[in-house]
């Protein structure tokens, strides 16, 4: 019974083929506009969460305060406010988990022949925690190394890509400012950070090598700022109460006066970042669902034409003995079956489609299992509530008055 | 059972709601007929014979009065075992066809078996003897705007013949043929009425009405004539 019901839906649908098609298109435009939409707002929302992972979680930037030189402010971390010894105290606070100062500086680079400019990091082996990064070959330097100023580097891949080629990195010497460094590790790579930086070109050394030997300090022991790795998300704000306690204390400040630092929670402005990708993603979904339903009142339309046009053949089937519940199966299986045949070409439109948009436009696109899924409920549902509308009219119609319709 | 005539209609109103009220169209309307009978429903337009042939064939329902079908009160059935009676146990031949345009012969005429939950084998095998019946087997994978009126009314008494019913029930079936195929038309139905058939057929044409054994004539809403459907009973009728 359900086969010979499959063919008449065919056969009716192949007698308006065109009518037929422009329906499913619009249920196919509708569902690749939401595979579409959905891999796009997944894709940037994967691009916010795989930079947030990057920076490391629950995380404080400390920046040394603004300082006054000759009448112009210089802006934050102008100041040398901060040392290494704040950062050691900040360690000792039972809200803070990891702490790492941080000494950066501009150095050319020299290996052979070969040379390269980047951002080199004096910092402690705490950085990588903090950052939740770790080395990929090698080894990290120790505390011993930072008390000794030794004079080793760890290279980001960018790093060893374009200073060493293919050449194995580990226990090469490098020349950073003139000085030379053993390379003892190589940082696993981390792509690019929120603002679109390349993570992995960067050099890390001992802070205490880098304030003594290659940047050179007239204030001993100052770091540019400090980076510290709350316990967890919600000791966050105590977290940040109590270093500023602590480093009012420690600078010796006066109730009134302001603080000489400046503390960021990094955390709360890559939730953000994350929030707003996310509700665009909700939005491009919400957006080309618009589409969907667009495509189910064409549906529910196009079967009411139907209905009416066919009314006779309602009233002979009743007459030879369809049951309402024949006649409501037969127009509700085509309503579906346009929007299900609908449906799957618009689920490899949209995969082709956002596919396409990644190679030619370079946007980031995830596709994925559940999307597709939600877009072909969806388009069933529409089917199915904009199918019955129709068929249920079809199956109340009375016997003699559809016999008699013209 | 079987001393039960098969149609019995006892009191049957049937009136109309319309904007200006009820409207009246059979009025305590008698009727039995015995397996086996053939009867001719001749009467002016508007006299009721349409409605009171879409009681007979389950495709409406008497305002008050009882109809019993077989022996059983069609009154008292749901949508769905009405719509079973019209599958099983009646026939209908339409004026104007009624056959669907886009299936093919051999379809048409099986498609009450669909609903009868036959299966497709069974089906075809049955649709194609019925049109080897009608003499029309070698039409069976045409569409209905391909063949002749003649040959679609045929096409259309397979049909009504394919769930070996009990009632065939035409109306005016020759009305949109010639003459001459109308009496072939004419022909098959006595032959399915001689097969043991009960056939009620509703005619303006006293021609066609001598086929039958019986004449039933409608005036406004009553039947004002029950007899031997004999030419000067028709022809009586008509005056």
């Amino acid at each position: 019974m359900i086969r010979q019901m499959l063919a008449e839906a065919w056969h009716a649908m192949g007698a308006n083929r065109l009518r037929t098609f422009l329906t499913m298109l619009g249920m196919m435009i509708g569902v690749a506009a939401v595979i579409m939409m959905l891999a796009i707002g997944r894709g940037a929302q994967f691009m916010v969460d795989q930079s947030i992972a990057s920076m490391g979680s629950n995380l404080f930037i400390v920046l040394s305060g603004s300082a006054t030189a000759g009448g112009v402010r210089l802006g934050s971390g102008a100041a040398p406010t901060l040392t290494t010894s704040d950062a050691e105290a900040i360690a000792d606070l039972p809200s803070i988990a990891a702490v790492a100062p941080v000494a950066p500086g501009g150095a050319q680079l020299v290996a052979g022949a070969a040379n390269w400019s980047t951002m080199v990091t004096g910092t402690t082996s705490a950085y990588l925690d903090v950052r939740d990064w770790s080395v990929e070959s090698g080894s990290v330097f120790t505390d011993a190394d930072v008390r000794s100023q030794t004079r080793v580097a760890l290279l980001g891949q960018t790093v060893v890509k374009n200073l060493l080629g293919d050449e194995d990195p580990l226990g090469k010497t490098i020349r950073i400012k003139g000085s030379p460094f053993t390379v003892i590790g190589v940082l696993a790579s981390k792509g690019q950070s929120l603002d679109g930086r390349d993570q992995d070109d960067t050099v890390l050394i001992p802070v205490t090598t880098a304030q003594r030997k290659v940047f050179g300090s007239q204030f001993p022991g100052s770091v540019r700022f400090i980076m510290a790795q709350a316990t967890t998300a919600a000791a966050m704000p105590s977290a940040e109460r109590e270093m500023a306690d602590l480093l009012r204390q420690r600078h010796h400040l006066p109730d009134r006066a302001d603080n000489d630092f400046d503390i960021r929670n990094l955390t709360a402005l890559a939730n953000a970042a994350a929030q707003t990708a996310r509700v665009m993603s909700i939005m491009l979904g919400a957006i080309a669902s618009v589409s969907l339903l667009v495509g189910g009142i064409g549906i529910m339309n196009i079967m009411l034409v139907s209905v009416t046009e066919r009314t006779r053949e309602i009233g002979i089937r009743i007459a030879i003995g369809a049951r309402q519940r024949d006649i409501l199966t037969q127009f509700l299986l085509e309503a579906i079956i346009i929007s299900l045949t609908g449906c799957v070409v618009g689920v490899i439109l949209g995969i082709a489609a956002a596919v396409a948009a990644n190679l030619l436009a370079n946007v980031a696109v995830v596709i994925t299992g559940a999307a597709v899924l939600l877009a072909f409920g969806v388009a069933a549902a529409v089917g199915v509530f904009f199918g019955f509308y129709p068929a249920n009219k079809a199956a109340r119609l009375k016997p003699i008055e559809a016999l008699r319709y013209q | 059972m079987d001393d039960e005539p098969l149609i019995r209609v006892e009191h049957v109103y049937k009136q109309y709601e319309t904007e200006a009220g009820p409207v009246p169209v059979l009025t305590d309307v008698n009727l039995v007929v015995a397996r086996s009978e053939f009867v001719a429903v001749m009467g002016p337009s508007g006299s009721g014979k349409s409605t009171f042939m879409n009681i007979l064939g389950c495709l409406d329902l008497p305002t008050s009065g009882r109809y019993l079908l077989d022996g059983r009160d069609v009154g008292a059935l749901d949508s769905d075992q009405l719509a079973r009676l019209r599958n099983t146990d009646i026939g209908f031949v339409f004026q104007g066809f009624n056959l669907l345009p886009r299936a093919t012969v051999v379809d048409n005429v099986a498609l009450p078996l669909v609903y009868a939950g036959i299966g497709s084998e069974v089906r075809h095998r049955k649709a194609n003897d019925l049109l080897a019946k009608v003499g029309l087997a070698a039409y069976a994978r045409y569409v209905p705007s391909q063949i002749s009126g003649g040959q679609q009314q045929r096409v259309a008494i397979a049909r009504a013949m394919v769930g070996e019913p009990k009632l065939i029930l035409a109306d005016e079936p020759t009305g949109n043929l010639d003459m001459k195929t109308s009496y072939e038309i004419m022909e098959v139905f006595t032959r399915l009425n001689g097969e043991g058939i009960t056939i009620v057929l509703v005619t303006h044409e006293p021609d066609i009405a001598t086929y039958a054994h019986r004449l039933v004539r409608f005036v406004d809403g009553s039947i004002t004539h029950d007899g031997v459907a004999s030419r000067s009973a028709i022809a009586g009728a008509e005056a």
